[in-house]
């Protein structure tokens, strides 16, 4: 049934020949974050991306803490000296955060995935569950650790 | 007159020229990432800031090394693909080419560098 409505779509329809004719075209970068209006589910999408390309820099300083306590005492002291620092703790606090952002906002989008909570409301509210979620689960986690 | 069906001319086709596989592995690494990232936290969060011998005992043991090795591969791998789609939004032709390049090798450098210092640390 299916194929048959395509082939019949594709004897009818010039789509073959728009894509042929729109390479080379200029077309415009997304996402156009100037003309829109900010809102909670286009902020926490952002916030998706930007939480998961800064991760890159806590897991190059994990990395780094790793191969340091691989290599001797001395260099084990310096990384781990420079990671509980005020300045490493503030960065290594964010990255919690970070962390347990794009946690809950990967699971989202799963949920999302599966065709559900696409309306609105439960959108933002999904949207707002990330934000808040995530700053208790890294309050509950530097409390554990 | 094209014999080729309009289906066969779509297969495989969309803006990535791949269909759903990246999507696809995203999911998967997704979930994988979602069962073990909360161990990881709490292993990596109770070990840094002790001190040497701590460490060094810690990832010697069979779980807190499997667990960060997964951890830096599989996150790295969904750190690559996931840095191709943000770069395929904002960039284009060869500067696109060559910033998924850099990162691949990037990310397989760190992934690698990781595992041999757990390898050193474990064994």
């Amino acid at each position: 049934m299916a194929r048959a409505r395509l082939r019949e779509r594709g004897s009818t329809n010039k789509g073959t020949k728009m894509a042929e004719n729109s390479k080379g075209v200029q077309r415009p970068l997304s996402p156009h974050l100037q003309i829109y209006r900010w809102h909670i589910p286009m902020l926490t999408s952002i916030l998706t991306r930007v939480t998961g390309n800064a991760l890159i820099v806590s897991t190059f300083l994990v990395v780094w803490w790793l191969i340091a306590a691989a290599t001797s005492e001395a260099y084990f002291d310096l990384a781990n000296g420079i990671l509980t620092s005020w300045i490493g703790d503030i960065v290594m606090t964010l990255s919690l955060l970070g962390v347990w952002y794009h946690f809950l906002a990967g699971l989202r989008h799963l949920y999302y995935d599966a065709g559900k909570g696409m309306d609105i409301p439960t959108a933002e509210k999904l949207g707002w569950a990330c934000l808040i979620g995530s700053v208790v689960l890294t309050v509950l986690t530097i409390i554990v650790i | 007159m094209r014999y080729l069906t309009a289906r066969k001319r779509a297969e495989g086709k969309g803006a990535s020229h791949t269909g759903t596989e990246h999507h696809w592995s995203m999911q998967v690494s997704a979930v994988g990432l979602a069962l073990i990232v909360p161990t990881f936290l709490y292993i990596f969060g109770k070990a840094l800031g002790s001190d040497y011998a701590t460490v060094t005992e810690t990832f010697s043991h069979p779980i807190p090394a499997i667990v960060t090795a997964l951890v830096l591969v599989f996150g790295l791998k969904h750190f690559n693909r996931g840095f191709e789609m943000m770069a395929q939004d904002y960039l284009r032709g060869s500067q696109l080419k060559a910033a998924i390049m850099f990162m691949t090798a990037f990310t397989y450098g760190l992934a690698a560098t990781g595992l041999f210092a757990l390898a050193k640390l474990a064994l």
